[in-house]
C-alpha cells in the first residue's frame, strides 16, 4: 500500500517532468533556427582596438583582415601597408605597418599596386584596417574567418569587444562588409 | 502593378547601394590596361551544416549504446569504451562546443530574448539527454558527457567525503545554475561556457588561469570522483531532479539483493543508500510538526535569500558590459583621465549618453527582479535540502540513489548475485 502510493506519486512527477520537457522543446522548436548561428564582426562598428588579436580562443586569432578588392584604390602610398611618414615607398620591413609582414605588395601597372593578405601570417590586430580606413578607401576590413572560427557558444572576443561589434547571424548573413555588398554565396 | 512596384523598389535599393558604395571611394578603382584580373575576396566557409546533424545522431547513438551497456549488458568496460569515444569526439574533435551543459544557457536566452533563435542542434543537445534520463537515469553523465568522461578516466583512488561536506558542496551547483540562468536571461554572459574548466584542455589553448583550474579539477578527480559533476555542474542538478522520477534506473543487483554488503564501498560518489536496519516509522504527530516547521522555514528562507541577493543586484549587474560602460562613463572625466577603449568605442558609435543610461537602468531593473528570484530560488533549494535531511525513509536493500547516481556502473561487478 505504502509502496503503491510512492509509486503513484513518482509516476505523477514523471509525467509532469516529461510534459515540461516536451513543452519547453515544443515552444523553442517553433522559434528555432534551421542552421547554426555564426559570429559576425560588424566593420561599421569596429574601432580596430586590437583585442581581436588577443582575446580569441584560437591562436592566432580567427579574426583576419580580409581584402575587399572591389573597394581597393590600388594606391602606391597605401595607408594600410606603409607606416605614417615613411621615407621611401619600398617593401622594406622598416616601412611596413603590419607587425607580421602579412601584406604582400605587388606591382600591377603604373602607378598601381596590388595588396594581398597572407592569411597564415595575419593575426587580426587591425592596424592595417585602421590605416586603410583613415587614409584610403577602407577596403581592408576585419572579419571572422569561418574556416578557423570554432564558433564558441560565447565568443571570447565578443565579450571583450569595446565597440559591441560582434553579433550572432545565420550563415546567409555572414561576411558583412562596410560599404560593399557582396553577392557571392559562401 | 505589383511588378512595377517591385522593380521600382529594386532600382531604389540599387541606387542607395551605389550611393553608399561611391561615398567610401576616396580613390576610385583604376581602369587597368595591362589585363589585370582581380583576385576574389576570400570568404572561407564554416563547417558544413550537415555536421550539426552528425553531432546529434552521434549523441543519440552514444546515449543508446551506453544505456544498453549499463542496463542490459551490465558492463563497466562498455561504459569506459563509450566514455573514451565521447572524450575523443565531443571533447577533443568537436573541441567541447555544442555541449549539453552549456545548452542550458541557449535555452534560457531563447526563452527570454525573442530576438534569439536557438540552433536546433543546441536544443537537441539540451532535450535528448533529459529524455534519456527520464527513462533510464543519468546514463548521459556516465560517459556521454565529455566533461564527466574526462574526470572519470582520471579517477584512480576514490576517497569518500564526509556526508555533511557532500551535502554542503552539493548546494553549489544550484547557485551556479541560478546565476547562469540570471546572466543568460539578461543576455549578459554565458558563464558556464566562460568558466568551463575542461574546454581549454580539449582545445589545447587555455589561458594560464583556466588551465590551472582545469588541471586542479583533474588532479582532484584522481582522489575525489567527478568534482565538477557533483559540486559545480548546473546541468547535473537538472538531470538529478529528472532522474529521481525516472522510469527505469540502474539496479546494483541483477535479481534481488541479498544484503551481502559487498557493494557497500564500491561507489566512488557515495550514491549507494544502505538498508535501514530497524523499521521505525515516524509517528504522525512528529511528522505533522515537522511539516508545519518546514512550511514556515522554507518561505522564510526564500524571503531572506531574495532580500540578501537583491542587495547585491548592482554588483551582479556589473558583469553586463553595458552597465559597466555606463558606470565608467558616469565617473569619466575627460580632463584628467585617459579614454579607455570602451569609451572610445562608445564615442565612435554615435549613441548618446542618455540612451546608454536608459538602457543600463533597464538592465539594472531586470537584475533587481532577477536577483529576488535568484535569492528566493537559493532559499528554496536550501530549505528543500534541509527537508530532505530530516526525511525518514525505510529501505531493505542496497539501492543506488536515483538522483545522485551517475550510472558509472562500477558497483555492478561487486554484486555476487547471478542473473535470474
Amino acid at each position: 500500500m505504502k509502496k503503491d502510493r510512492r509509486e503513484f506519486i513518482n509516476t505523477c512527477f514523471r509525467f509532469a517532468a516529461g510534459a515540461s520537457i516536451v513543452g519547453v522543446a515544443g515552444v523553442l522548436a517553433s522559434k528555432s533556427a534551421k542552421g547554426d548561428y555564426f559570429w559576425q564582426l560588424d566593420p561599421t562598428k569596429c574601432t580596430q582596438c586590437g583585442r581581436c588579436a588577443t582575446s580569441c580562443v584560437v591562436t592566432p586569432s580567427a579574426v583576419k583582415c580580409i581584402h575587399v578588392y572591389d573597394m581597393c584604390g590600388y594606391c602606391d602610398l597605401c595607408g594600410g601597408y606603409f607606416r605614417p611618414n615613411v621615407k621611401n615607398l619600398s617593401t622594406g620591413a622598416e616601412n611596413m605597418l603590419c607587425p607580421t609582414g602579412a601584406i604582400k605588395r605587388t606591382y600591377v601597372e603604373d602607378p598601381y599596386f596590388k595588396y594581398e593578405i597572407i592569411d597564415d601570417l595575419c593575426i587580426g590586430c587591425g592596424k592595417c584596417v585602421k590605416g586603410c580606413g583613415a587614409f584610403g578607401n577602407g577596403s581592408l576590413q576585419l572579419q571572422v574567418s569561418h574556416d578557423l572560427c570554432v564558433n564558441c557558444n560565447e565568443c571570447a572576443i565578443a565579450r571583450d569587444c569595446p565597440a559591441d561589434a560582434f553579433k550572432r547571424v545565420p550563415l546567409e548573413e555572414a561576411y558583412q562588409f562596410a560599404g560593399f555588398k557582396t553577392n557571392k554565396k559562401i | 502593378m505589383k511588378k512595377v512596384l517591385s522593380i521600382l523598389s529594386l532600382l531604389l535599393l540599387s541606387i542607395v547601394d551605389f550611393a553608399t558604395f561611391a561615398q567610401t571611394q576616396r580613390f576610385p578603382r583604376p581602369e587597368f590596361e595591362s589585363g589585370y584580373t582581380q583576385p576574389v575576396t576570400s570568404m572561407p566557409a564554416p563547417r558544413a551544416g550537415i555536421f550539426a546533424l552528425v553531432d546529434v545522431l552521434l549523441l543519440i547513438a552514444a546515449l543508446s549504446l551506453i544505456t544498453w551497456f549499463i542496463h542490459k549488458k551490465r558492463s563497466r568496460t562498455g561504459v569506459v569504451i563509450t566514455s573514451l569515444f565521447s572524450l575523443v569526439y565531443f571533447g577533443f574533435l568537436r573541441e567541447g562546443c555544442v555541449c549539453s551543459v552549456g545548452s542550458v544557457q541557449n535555452v534560457v536566452l531563447a526563452l527570454f530574448n525573442p530576438g534569439y533563435h536557438i540552433p536546433l542542434s543546441a536544443l537537441a543537445f539540451f532535450v535528448i539527454p533529459l529524455v534519456y534520463t527520464l527513462f533510464f537515469g543519468r546514463t548521459f553523465c556516465a560517459g556521454v558527457c565529455p566533461l564527466g568522461a574526462v574526470q572519470d578516466v582520471f579517477l584512480l583512488r576514490p576517497v569518500s567525503l564526509k556526508k555533511w561536506l557532500q551535502k554542503v558542496l552539493g548546494l553549489i551547483p544550484w547557485i551556479y545554475l541560478g546565476l547562469a540562468v540570471l546572466y543568460a536571461a539578461t543576455g549578459t554572459d554565458f558563464i558556464i561556457c566562460r568558466y568551463d574548466p575542461f574546454v581549454g584542455i580539449f582545445r589545447f589553448n587555455a589561458t594560464f588561469f583556466m588551465f590551472a583550474i582545469g588541471a586542479a579539477f583533474l588532479l582532484i578527480s584522481v582522489f575525489i570522483a567527478r568534482p565538477y559533476c557533483r559540486f559545480l555542474c548546473p546541468y547535473g542538478v537538472i538531470l538529478n531532479l529528472v532522474s529521481r522520477v525516472s522510469k527505469n534506473h540502474l539496479s546494483i543487483t541483477p535479481a534481488s539483493c541479498i544484503q551481502c554488503k559487498l557493494c557497500e564501498n564500491s561507489c566512488p560518489i557515495d550514491a549507494i543508500n544502505k538498508p535501514v536496519e530497524v523499521k521505525q516509522m515516524e509517528d504522525k504527530r512528529s511528522a505533522t510538526q515537522r511539516f508545519i516547521l518546514l512550511a514556515m522555514i522554507i518561505p522564510a528562507l526564500m524571503i531572506i535569500g531574495g532580500w540578501v541577493v537583491s542587495n547585491f543586484h548592482e554588483n551582479l549587474a556589473m558583469v553586463n558590459s553595458k552597465v559597466r560602460l555606463a558606470n565608467e562613463l558616469l565617473h569619466f572625466d575627460a580632463d584628467t583621465m585617459k579614454e579607455s577603449l570602451e569609451i572610445e568605442g562608445f564615442r565612435t558609435s554615435g549613441k548618446t549618453k542618455e540612451e546608454l543610461y536608459l538602457e543600463s537602468a533597464d538592465i539594472l531593473k531586470q537584475f533587481y527582479y532577477g536577483s529576488w528570484i535568484l535569492g528566493g530560488f537559493i532559499g528554496l533549494v536550501f530549505g528543500l535540502s534541509l527537508a530532505g535531511l530530516t526525511r525518514y525513509r525505510y529501505r531493505e536493500d542496497y539501492e543506488a540513489d536515483k538522483g545522485e547516481c551517475v550510472s558509472c556502473a562500477r558497483c555492478l561487478k561487486y554484486c555476487p548475485v547471478e542473473k535470474a
